[in-house]
């Protein structure tokens, strides 16, 4: 088990009578980059919301690196509504919160960017660096942790540097072109180490030339940090150059898994994004 | 955007705070001739520490709380009980008597105001727990229901042993010196000022912008939230022991809605988001009712009486001023930026330096 990053085994989200995620069974290996993709509304993102821990699943399991993170089974109300499989497979419950799973390493951009609007950029990738401060709120209030806020400083300006933010360090995040405000996304994310990376859309709203560029930055991310990543895209150009392994959704359910290769002749995905005629065909 | 070097402006700080000081010992030198001013100064200081306290909470954490009277009572008590000379506490609780534990606890005033916060703080801990989990209109509902709960038990009868019921308290010392006020609000204030420029400040701003965000970025938003909210219960408890040994004598209904409303006001006219705003705020709201009393008296032009200007009339004024901020300047008069000298001087530059004298095109252009 602890050669994959990511495992979900049998997860199923059921919202009242609607199953957004069916019973998807995924597994991420280290230094990989996964994608998932699928038409509009087939559950990408609710399965990215269900990893980093913003939804519980109704059932099923995610683990990281081996560990548990988090397992549940219908319950309340869900006992009778629940129209899944794998009833009564998974008896634990185990819920961690969205920033311990940032703490573990998980960290994510979303779909539509969320960043922290009126504040700097280098302000933004500052912040990811307070979840691992070891000074109390006094010490900090009174500026003990000179040293430590020093280096928390030292290493987003790095990290800015790595990423070609620096000359834009203290301009309002909100105020950056469209494709910038992605990349600070994306290193607000790197700024909490995280070994695994899940990207949402990433290039939604890009022009090919930033889509190229787009390419070629998450590729130097993943040498350059080690990372693994999963990402849910749009752009087939993107998914196909990019990623060792596809995985595509439909109606929440795992419709296909392979290799881009694979992919793009399996016929379940062509009538998936192409629809089937009344008559098969 | 020219900037001022480091020097001018610590030189100017520096000037700014003595020059504070020497104004406020001239006015206490002669305090028979300028005590209303110096009142006015006083409450104003107070009501301060509240301000940025609720902005604190409201502009940098982005949790809309309504609670600040309850807290504030909470402060004035603790200190009014523990500072009212041993000696008079009999005529003081002269209809119920005092508990018997408290009859001989006295502390001193600084003491007492720390224990205030501190008091204050752990009933913020313990509201906070269950109404921290509502989001922004529901919390203020919230928490506008517990500042009238904890005022409700302070005005029953069953504590009247210890808070004096409905009677209230009476003979609360004064403060020793007027630079106590000043001083105590001064070093509140800069303490939350600290707070917001560590790294804590940036994870409560960055729980204003995007809670969702703010999580994901390994921020525990209950720890976070929780931790706002007990510092801002403890300066508005340090800032409501103020109240209570500025007016000397206290009852519940002081600490009614209305006081609340009142620093509600302070802030968003200060502008939400901005400390130096919330001072400013504080200020200008304080000595405006009272610059205003001119609405109060009548008035005769030539031999006729306006009708209007009677008793109540200023309140009508400063509400229509309040609107007119509130529609103009929707962000309030700072919005969320500070007071900083290069801001001073630019503006200067802009609407005076540039008048005098036209430079040249060239000139122009770098300013722009």
């Amino acid at each position: 088990m602890s050669d994959t990053v990511l495992n979900l085994t049998d997860v199923t989200m059921q919202f009242g009578g609607v199953i957004a995620v069916n019973n998807l069974s995924m597994e991420v290996r280290p230094g990989e980059i996964v994608a998932i993709i699928g038409p509009n509304g087939a559950g990408k993102t609710t399965a990215f919301n269900v990893i980093t821990g913003v939804y519980a699943p109704t059932n099923g399991e995610v683990s990281f690196h081996g560990e548990t993170i988090i397992s549940n089974h219908p319950q309340g109300k869900m006992t009778k509504l629940y129209a899944g499989e794998h009833l009564g497979k998974y008896d634990k419950v185990i819920q961690k919160t969205p920033d311990r799973i940032t703490k573990m390493g998980i960290a994510r951009t979303f779909q539509n960017i969320r960043l922290f609007k009126d504040l700097t950029v280098f302000e933004n990738v500052l912040i990811a660096k307070h979840m691992n401060m070891r000074a109390g709120l006094f010490s900090a209030t009174c500026m003990l942790n000179h040293n430590e806020e020093k280096e928390m400083r030292q290493q987003s300006m790095e990290l800015l540097e790595i990423l070609d933010l620096a000359d834009t360090k203290d301009e309002i995040s909100s105020s950056l072109p469209y494709g910038k405000q992605r990349r600070l996304e994306i290193a607000r994310a790197m700024a909490t180490n995280p070994s695994l990376l899940l990207l949402d859309e990433p290039a939604a709203g890009m022009n090919p030339q930033e889509t190229n560029d787009l390419t070629a930055f998450i590729h130097r991310l993943k040498e350059e940090f080690h990372l693994t990543v999963l990402m849910i895209e749009h752009h087939m150009n993107l998914v196909m150059e990019i990623s060792d392994r596809i995985y595509v959704l439909d109606f929440g359910k795992l419709i296909a898994t392979g290799t881009p290769g694979e992919i793009q002749n399996n016929q379940h995905v062509i009538d998936a994004y192409l629809g089937v005629d009344e008559d098969g065909h | 955007m020219k900037k001022l070097d480091q020097k001018t402006k610590i030189i100017l700080s520096v000037a700014l705070v003595v020059v504070a000081i020497l104004g406020l010992s001239y006015l206490d030198a002669n305090r028979s001739d300028y005590s209303y001013a110096l009142s006015i100064l006083e409450r104003s200081a107070i009501y301060a520490v509240v301000a940025v306290a609720m902005n604190l909470l409201t502009g940098f954490t982005g949790l809309f709380s309504l609670g600040q009277a309850g807290f504030m009572a909470i402060g004035a008590y603790t200190v009014a009980i523990l500072t009212i000379p041993v000696e008079s506490r009999a005529a003081v609780y002269y209809i119920n008597g005092i508990a018997d534990g408290l009859a001989n606890a006295y502390l001193p005033l600084w003491a007492a105001l720390i224990l205030a916060g501190i008091f204050a703080a752990f009933m913020g801990l313990l509201i906070g727990y269950p109404v921290l989990r509502l989001k922004s209109d529901y919390l203020a509902i919230a928490t506008l229901g517990f500042s009238e709960i904890i005022r409700a038990f302070i005005a029953a009868p069953q504590l009247d042993r210890i808070t004096n019921g409905s009677y209230g308290l009476k003979s609360i010392p004064g403060f020793p010196s007027t630079f106590m006020v000043f001083g105590v609000s001064a070093l509140c204030i800069l303490l939350m000022v600290m707070i917001l420029r560590s790294s804590y400040g940036r994870a409560f701003k960055a729980i204003r912008e995007d809670e969702t965000a703010a999580e994901a970025m390994g921020i525990n938003l209950s720890k976070h939230k929780q931790m706002a909210f007990v510092i801002s219960c403890f300066f508005t408890g340090v800032s409501g022991g103020m109240l209570a040994v500025y007016m000397r004598s206290i009852d519940s209904k002081s600490f009614q809605i209305g006081l609340t409303f009142d620093i509600l006001l302070i802030v968003v006219l200060g502008g939400i988001g901005s400390v130096t705003g919330s001072v400013f705020g504080a200020f200008l709201m304080t000595a405006g009712r009272e610059w205003l009393r001119f609405f109060d008296n009548p008035l005769v032009v030539g031999g006729f009486s306006v009708p209007l200007f009677r008793s109540g009339f200023r309140m009508v004024i400063f509400s229509l001023i309040l609107m007119a901020v509130v529609l103009y300047y929707r962000k309030g008069l700072m919005g969320t930026r500070e007071f900083s000298w290069d801001g001073i001087y630019n503006f200067l530059r802009k609407h005076l330096y540039l008048r005098w004298r036209k430079p040249s095109g060239e000139e122009v252009k770098r300013d722009v």
